[in-house]
Formats: structure tokens, sequence, C-alpha cells
């Protein structure tokens, strides 16, 4: 029978969502923005050294070992390279495959995540991380660092933001768009968090040099990684000083890669998964998820400093990665429940 | 330099575009005027489009065995191979009837099994039959379909007359291939296209759907259907995303499945969700390690005891398989007869049973001039082309014949059709079949086209694409001839 008579099908409701697509969505999510975030971290770095051609072997391994530090992958560096150089430190984490953070292993992770899933999709979407994937599989560090590194950077951000918009426009405000967005806002916050510690790692300068070239350079480039300095001015006019970077940074209510911005949008979202909306929250997740947010609204930058900042970024890390589980646990539905009812009927 | 040149040669196969003596088939003329003018370097920008768009797309398939790239694309060839509109009806109908016969003899054997009973059959060919599940004997499946999708490969023999090479009744592939090629060639060629009046394939995937909802067995309006995949290192698991994509269902993996109380659930982030129609994209093996194999881990426990309960059917039917058996392949043409009293009109390969005993000693004489195929593999694998083998291999597949007659069939080799194909930078003659797809609810439809793959290999007959296969796209025409 020819097919000019079509009668038009009613679709199902698309209302179901699959507890691995919506992990599969929520990883794709997270590994695509760890990727960019990577991206502007090393960008902004290997540009700030540039800036600073004085720096002996010493600053330099110190500097590049502070990043490390900060993304908690200077054991595994230490296994593989020996000295903490510019070359080294950008390849480990933007082309090496044994890293399992470095910026390729997240684009394979989040497109191998992204292929489970493909029907679930736009076609926009998936042709996006595919070309990045494509992109990555075709490029050796060779090639990188003839065309000069900036450009691979820039190439791996636009690919996000083009991924993000795409997002935006493409995909249905359904459950998975909340996962999208819930793993996106979690990797964002811990990134924020991972990039003011690098600072922190930094040995901390002399008093004479608080406010020097070297510490405002440093404080810029933390703005920078965050895609924050712009920001910054247009809120506070003056020039950088250390503990108001780290206050807007850490407390923006309007800047969108803010940790109190970001907490309150992994709050959001995982409310919406979660289904809690009484004042009472119902789940560990949303407990802890509320605990966390509460903290950003009551705490002074001053409180903080107190207590130490990098203290309080390493916990704040730790409570992200408890809500991220949680939220995991707590939409899985375990086949541990099939009686063995099934198995006896059988025999 | 125009891509079509002028020396272009049949060497004496069944041409699809040219007749022998070198004149242009109607149904090709307007294309080959269009080949007459077409520059080398606007067809190679084209072509190069394509190939791009179907990697960015992830239009792939994986290669097994193959640890490096895993996944390629298709080979595609930018030429479409066109049947005119009246000899597709005389295909459809072949088609229609075949698919028809097939269904009763998988309700009969599964039932009264008289068609053994009055040996036109024989049981032993039955009995040994790998995929024969005696499990489901008097069981009845819903609405009494067993085949509901289906992808017959037809090949033309030397006259240009269509014939069945086999019938693949369990988890058919290739149908995104055929909507995707579709999809490219709309792009490639936008103004020869619209001008040719071809039938559309696209409602392939609105027809699945209505099928499969035909045969939901607690009824409503919304059934809910999924379609099972054994997960992304299937070869064909483009495929199943893309269907699922097109029909707005879930795709699920055998671990997104449980079974409670003879019940089939997916395991959601609201809970569990009844599912009342599966489309498996897996093999009857390894459906539910409870009844079958049971180190299998794609599959769903207990997954049979509620299709047996009726609370979840399956397409295709669990059991199908023995219907695709190339040694039961022999005796489609005895089927129709039986069972519709009609003479098949499209006709089988001739084809020899080893088991046979006069058919075994002609085969196991005449090696060297057939094609010898094992009756279940597929893919291209286990055959043995008699007159393209070395001494050696034939004296192999001699021995493995003599040793297990059951699992062999022999066929009179068929010189395919050819079709002009861009190869080292010009048209040649390349082997091409036909897989066009059957599907089987309220009433068979076929859709107008398929997939027409390609032997891209000079003189090769496997068109598989696991062994250098391409394909093309197919235009059934609006107009009669």
């Amino acid at each position: 029978m020819p097919y000019n008579e079509k009668q038009p099908v009613s679709r199902p409701q698309a209302t179901v969502m699959l507890s691995r697509v919506a992990h599969s969505l929520y990883w794709m999510s997270r590994y695509i923005e760890r990727a960019e975030n990577t991206a502007r971290l090393l960008e902004v770095n290997q540009q700030f050294i540039l800036d600073f051609q004085g720096f002996d072997d010493t600053d330099l391994k110190e500097h590049w070992g502070s990043i490390l530090a900060s993304a908690e992958d200077d054991v595994l560096f230490k296994t593989i390279y020996e000295v903490a150089d510019s070359h080294n430190v950008i390849d480990f984490m933007s082309l090496d495959s044994r890293n399992p953070n470095s910026i390729l292993s997240c684009i394979f992770a989040a497109r191998e995540n992204a292929r489970m899933i493909r029907d679930q999709i736009s076609i926009e979407m998936w042709e996006t991380i595919n070309e990045l994937y494509l992109f990555l599989k075709g490029r050796s560090s060779t090639e990188i660092w003839a065309r000069g590194p900036y450009e691979f950077f820039e190439d791996i951000k636009r690919h996000s933001h083009l991924f993000q918009g795409l997002t935006e426009s493409t995909f249905s405000r359904t459950e998975g768009w909340e996962f999208i967005q819930f793993g996106k806002f979690i990797e964002r916050a811990d990134k924020t968090t991972r990039i003011l510690d690098v600072k922190y790692h930094i040995l901390l300068p002399d008093a004479s040099e608080v406010g020097g070239a070297v510490d405002t350079a440093q404080w810029q480039a933390v703005l920078r990684s965050a895609s924050a300095l712009e920001a910054y001015h247009r809120f506070y006019v003056h020039e950088i000083l250390p503990w108001k970077a780290a206050e807007f940074i850490i407390f923006s209510e309007t800047f969108p890669r803010s940790l109190y911005y970001c907490v309150t949008r992994v709050d959001e979202f995982l409310c919406r998964i979660l289904a809690e909306t009484g004042p009472r929250r119902r789940t560990a997740a949303a407990r802890a998820s509320k605990r966390l947010l509460s903290d950003l609204q009551s705490l002074a930058i001053n409180d903080i400093l107190k207590k130490g900042l990098h203290e309080f970024l390493v916990e704040t890390q730790k409570s992200l990665d408890h809500i991220g589980d949680e939220v995991v646990q707590t939409t899985m539905f375990y086949k541990a429940e099939v009686s063995s009812e099934e198995q006896q009927q059988q025999q | 330099m125009p891509i079509f040149d002028p020396s272009y040669s049949t060497d004496n196969f069944f041409d699809e575009m040219m007749t022998s003596k070198g004149q242009v088939r109607p149904h090709y003329d307007r294309l080959h005027k269009r080949l007459g003018v077409l520059a080398e370097d606007d067809f190679n920008k084209r072509r190069a489009a394509v190939d791009l768009a179907f990697l960015r797309r992830g239009v792939t398939f994986t290669v097994y065995n193959d640890s490096e790239g895993t996944e390629r694309i298709f080979p595609f060839d930018l030429i479409p191979r066109i049947i005119p509109g009246k000899e597709w009806a005389h295909i459809e109908t072949g088609l229609i009837q075949r698919i028809t016969a097939l269904n009763l003899f998988l309700h009969d054997i599964y039932h009264d099994q008289k068609i053994l009973k009055d040996k036109i059959v024989p049981a032993v060919q039955i009995l040994t039959a790998k995929h024969y599940r005696r499990e489901f004997m008097n069981f009845s499946v819903p609405k009494n379909i067993y085949i509901h999708i289906c992808g017959t490969d037809l090949i033309r023999d030397h006259d240009g007359q269509y014939l069945v090479l086999e019938d693949n009744l369990r988890c058919p592939s290739g149908v995104s291939y055929m909507l995707e090629n579709r999809a490219a060639m709309r792009r490639a060629f936008p103004n020869v296209f619209q001008s040719y009046g071809i039938q559309p394939v696209e409602g392939y995937s609105d027809q699945l759907l209505k099928d499969l909802r035909y045969i939901a067995p607690r009824g409503g309006s919304k059934p809910n259907v999924v379609l099972l995949t054994s997960g992304i290192y299937n070869s064909a698991y483009f495929e199943h995303t893309f269907l699922a994509r097109q029909m707005g269902i879930p795709i699920v993996e055998g671990r997104d499945l449980i079974v409670k109380s003879s019940k089939v659930y997916m395991l959601t982030t609201a809970g569990l969700v009844q599912v009342d129609v599966i489309y498996r994209r897996i093999d009857d093996d390894f459906l539910d390690p409870y009844v079958f194999r049971s180190d299998s881990l794609l599959g769903v426990p207990g997954l049979v005891s509620a299709y047996r309960a009726g609370n979840v059917s399956i397409a295709n039917a669990i059991g199908t398989g023995v219907a695709d058996d190339k040694a039961i392949y022999a005796f489609v043409p005895k089927m129709i007869k039986y069972y519709l009293d009609q003479d098949p009109i499209l006709a089988n390969v001739p084809t020899y049973l080893a088991s046979d005993p006069t058919e075994r000693k002609y085969i196991l004489e005449n090696m060297d001039k057939l094609v010898v195929k094992s009756a279940n593999e597929a893919g291209g694998y286990g055959m043995l082309i008699g007159p393209a083998s070395t001494q050696a291999e034939v004296a192999d597949f001699r021995n493995k014949v003599a040793e297990n007659p059951r699992n062999f069939i022999a066929q009179d080799p068929i010189m395919l059709s050819r079709s002009p194909t861009w190869c080292n930078g010009k048209l040649e003659g390349r082997h091409i079949d036909l897989r066009p797809y059957i599907l089987y609810g309220e009433k068979v439809t076929v859709t107008p086209g398929g997939l027409t793959r390609v032997a891209l290999r000079k003189g090769s007959l496997v068109v598989n694409s696991s062994q250098g296969g391409g394909s093309k796209d197919t235009w059934v025409l609006r107009a009669e001839s």
C-alpha cells in the first residue's frame, strides 16, 4: 500500500523518563561544562604566564602546581610527568586520555552518554557534541602547539556555548531539561570553587606584595577564569581587591557563574526533580541543598576569610558531591525489589 | 568533464540504466541527461557534503572485531536506483503474498502442524531448525501476527527478473539508511528529485508505530510501546535510536525493565511504568535469561512469563526465526500454494537442500559451480561462492556440508543486475540487491522503495556492509513506466 493516505498517529506523551536516560543527560551536561571550565582555566593561566616573563622555573612550577592541586589531579600528574611546566600541564589537562578529567576524556564521556540517549536529545545537540568529538579525535598535541593552544581552547569553549544555546532553544522543558540544568549548575558550582582555590594554593605573597603587580594580575586571572572580570568591574568600579574579588565570585546574586547563583539554580532544579514543594524538605538531597544555600545566604565574606577560604571551599565541594550523589540515588530504582517469584514460575 | 562517460559498458550483465543495446531505459532518461551535463567537480562537492553530513549526524554502523575505528559510515553512492511504478506493483503484491503465507505457516507449525502432516514440509526440517521454539507450541500470539516487521532481500537475474534471495524475519536492519539516504539525496539533488515524481518513504515510522500499537494487549488509546536494544555496542545502534526518535517512544535496555507479577515495567525517575508492547531488536536467545540463554545480560528476567500471560506483546513474535532458516526458505513457494492456493508471484532462487540425499549428492559434485550457504548465518558470513573460490576453500566447505548437511543449502549463482556506481573516479557497473521493508498490522504495507545495497568491489556479488558493501537511494516512481 502506498502511503499517500497517511493517517496521523497520536504520539505517546513524553512524560516518563527512564532513570538511565535521566542520569545520562545529567552526566552529559556535567562533562561538557567541565571541559569548558578546564579550557578557560588553562587558557587564562597560559596567558598569565606569558604576561610574566620574569617567572623563573620555581614560580612556574608553583603556579601550575596550584592549578593541578585545585583540580585534585596533582597525584596522577606526578605519576605520568616529571616537570609541571606549561607544556606538560596543558597536555595533561587537555589531551591526555590517561587523565579522566582532561578535556578529551570529558568530551568523549559526554559523547558516550549522548550516544546512549540520542533519541532523547535534539539532532542539533547531538551534532554539536559529535562534531566536537570528531574535532578532538583528529587533533594531536604537536598540532595544537603549532597553532597555539589559545585557538584550541577557543574551539572548546565555542562548542560548549553552542551546545548550551542549542539545548536552550531545542530541548523541551521536561524532566530531562531539569536533569541537564541540574548537572550543569552543580558542575559549574564545583568548578567555581576550584578556580577560587587556585589562588589559595599559590603561596601567600609577602605583605608588601599584597596589591602589587603580581597579586593583582593573579586575582585578575582568577576572575577571568570564571569569565567574571568584566562583570566584576561593572559591579565594583575600583581596582581589584582580593576580598572583593572573592566576595564577588562567591556571593554575586546576578552573575551566572558565582557560587551563590549556581547553588540557587542547583536547589531550584533539584526541588523540581524530586518534587519538593513544601517548606520542609523530604529527601536527604533536598535538605543538604537547602543547608548549603542557607549558608551562602547567611555568611559574609569576613566569616569565610576568618574560617579560612580554602576550608570553606573544600567543604562546599564536599556538599556538592553529596547532593549530586543523593539525587542520582533517589531517582534510581533498583532491580533488587524484583522478587524471586518470577524465577520460580518459570521452572 | 561530465561524469557520465559514453564508454560506460554493461559487460553483458543486466544493467538497471542501459539496455544490452546501449540504450537508456525510459525511467532513467532524465537522470541520464542530468549526469551527462553534471561536472565532476560539482559531483564531488555534493558527494563530500553528503559524507560529511552522515559523519556529523553519526549515521554509522559498528564494526565488530575492530578495536580501532568501531564506528563507520555506510558508504553511500549518489546514483539512485530507479524502479518504475508498474514494476513496483508487481514486487509489492508478491511481497504481500509471501509474508501472508509465511505468517500462516508460523501459526500452523506452532499449532496444528497441518503442513507437516500433509508432508509438504518434512517435519525433520522444523524439528531441527535452530530457531524453532517448541516451548511456544499452542501459544497464541496477539492478533495471530508473528511477523510484524520483515525485510526481504530481492535480486534481479540476467533477464531482469526479480527473485527472492532470503526473508529476514528476526530483526531486519537497514531501514534507517533507507530514510537517511532519501534525506541525503533530497539535499544533494533537489531539482532532479522534485521533478521525478518519487513515491515517499517517510511514512514508515508512523506505520510501524501504528502496527505496534495494534497489538497492545490492554487496548486503550495510549499503550506504552518501547524499543528494546542491546545497547550502544550493537552494530545497528544508530538505527535503534533513529527509529525510537522517529516514533517518539523510549529506547530501553534490558536493565531498564523489570518483571513483577508477570507484568513488565520500566524503571523511570518517577517509579515503575507498565510496558505494553516491546519492539525488540535482540534475538530470542537473549530475551530472557530464565528461559533462553542463562548467560545473557541483555535480556529481562521473567519477560517470557509476562508474554505468556498476555500482559505484554513482542514484535516480532518469539519463534519467528524458524521461518527465515535458509532451509525453510526453499519451501516458501510450496507454502504459498498450500495456504493461499496461489502461484508465487516472486520466484525463489533455485535452491538445493543438503539434507536431501539426491540434492546433497548434486551439491557435493558441483560445489565449484554453486553458492553454498549456512542455514542460519547472516551478514554474508558462512558462505562459499564456488566459482570465485580456491580448490582448498571448496574442499573445506565440502567437508562441512558432508558433516552437517541440515545446516547447508546451495543455490545456482545468479549474476545480479548492475547499476552505474561512482568508483575510482568514474561511473562503472556494480552488482546490487534490494531490501524492501514490509509491515504487518491491521493490514500488510510495503514501503515503496527500500535499501538498495551495492557491492563496491569490482566483480563482487557480496553486498553486505560488513563485506565492503555500500548503499543507494531507491526511487519508486509514481509513473507506471
